[in-house]
């Protein structure tokens, strides 16, 4: 069980494909810009296609020859892709709008082959699937938290919804997208060094005062 | 007059990363001196315009006239790992001394959004091939190629203004949080404002 805590912390938090590795730049940028809907969407559709080519790639693991597995992958993921882009275009076509051109580029993320190549091909199914979904959440909680930040400031709204009345059409721009971005991951790295300097702080201080009880102890046994 | 509204428009006003934001890796990545920038962005020009030389005529006369079009992502991603092995090759036989200053970013450039990006100009996927036709009128292999190759020029402009930014950069005192990726976007924010003045033009 913990094996799998540690994957999907691994995924969600410490190796976090948008903030800590800076994955899949393009997608997220051109969707946090859009709208905080479509970079949500966006982040759906790649935890799909993630969890489904990390256990479909895991699963043949023994059977892809060494040499050609990167061409292996593009095949399994390029056909995830196209599945997906049918069935959003039949039932959610807005969403396919929206998405555009993007959602074919989903082929050429990073996230999706450097998974396939650092995990899914050394471990099992299921965990291949858990590190899938925790690295899609990853990615997907990063880009609707983004979104909602460049369309709130944007325009004023939050998935559509008018809140307040203003607009700063830079944070519907790249330019805006790359400043929250780019803010974004130095928060992000500010926080995990807190909490990974506190937590050794603990540890430091925990050892310490073993270390002094039994110093005490010691000294207590010398004074006797 | 047509020419110079396709190459402003493709340099310029919807230059591939600060308007499209396609291929933002290689541009975070590969921008932290000049000189690899610069292969960097001979690489991807090249394979471009080769991309979009070769998959137009098999789009146009193989996908359509069979009716599987819906395919075109697997059989383009397949061309251009194709192209770009090939392109590895030919180099590394040919010149050694240039596969040792554009050869190396070659590998990289498969999964590279801008060049399948680029590769979906006539397909309708995304709107490039309204800026095309936008510009000149119609829509045929001549326009599509040269159209790629001044995105091409337009994405090594941009890389090569950003190297510059960064190797200025590292001669300043950044605070530790937003060293490294977070700096290098806020300068790529900026120019992205810059080119956002190109937007004014008006042929």
């Amino acid at each position: 069980m913990n094996k799998y805590k540690k994957i999907t912390l691994d995924g969600l938090i410490f190796s976090n494909p948008t903030f800590m590795l800076v994955l899949g730049t393009c997608p997220t940028l051109a969707m946090i810009k859009s709208s905080a809907l479509s970079a949500a969407g966006m982040g759906l559709c790649v935890l799909v296609v993630l969890t489904l080519s990390n256990m479909i790639i895991s699963a043949l693991r023994k059977v892809i020859p060494n040499q050609v597995r990167i061409p292996c992958y593009i095949v399994i993921i390029a056909t995830l892709v196209t599945l997906v882009q049918m069935v959003l275009e039949k039932f959610v076509p807005s969403l396919y709008d929206s998405l555009g051109t993007f959602l074919a580029l989903i082929v050429v993320n990073c996230i999706v082959l450097g998974r396939a190549e650092a995990f899914a091909n050394k471990h099992t199914v299921i965990e291949s699937a858990v590190d899938g979904l925790a690295n899609g959440a990853g990615f997907t909680v990063a880009l609707t938290v983004m979104g909602i930040v460049c369309e709130f400031l944007g325009s004023g709204s939050v998935f559509g919804l008018q809140i307040m009345n203003f607009k700063i059409a830079i944070f519907s721009s790249p330019a805006g997208a790359f400043i929250i971005y780019g803010l974004s991951i130095a928060l992000f790295t500010y926080i995990i060094d807190v909490f990974q300097r506190s937590r050794r702080v603990k540890a430091n201080k925990l050892a310490r005062e073993n270390l002094l009880d039994r110093n005490g102890a010691e000294t207590a046994e010398v004074n006797v | 007059m047509n020419f110079v509204l396709l190459i402003l428009s493709a340099v310029l006003t919807n230059n591939f990363i600060t308007v499209k934001t396609y291929g933002i890796c290689p541009f975070l990545g590969v921008s932290k001196n000049t000189k690899s920038a610069v292969g960097m962005g001979v690489a991807v020009t090249v394979v471009m315009t080769l991309a979009t030389l070769v998959t137009y005529p098999i789009y146009k006369f193989i996908m359509t006239p069979l009716n599987i079009t819906f395919l075109w992502i697997i059989f383009f991603i397949f061309i251009i790992a194709a192209l770009v092995q090939m392109l590895e090759a030919i180099i590394r036989k040919v010149s050694p001394s240039l596969y040792n200053t554009m050869g190396v970013y070659l590998p990289l450039i498969t999964t590279n959004c801008a060049v399948l990006g680029v590769t979906q100009l006539f397909n309708g996927v995304n709107d490039l091939s309204a800026i095309i036709t936008g510009a000149t009128g119609a829509m045929n292999l001549g326009w599509a190629v040269l159209y790629a190759l001044f995105a091409g020029v337009g994405f090594t402009l941009v890389m090569i203004i950003m190297s510059g930014l960064r190797e200025k950069l590292n001669c300043c005192k950044v605070s530790k949080s937003l060293e490294g990726f977070p700096v290098s976007m806020i300068a790529a924010a900026f120019i992205c404002m810059a080119f956002t003045i190109f937007m004014q033009i008006k042929v």
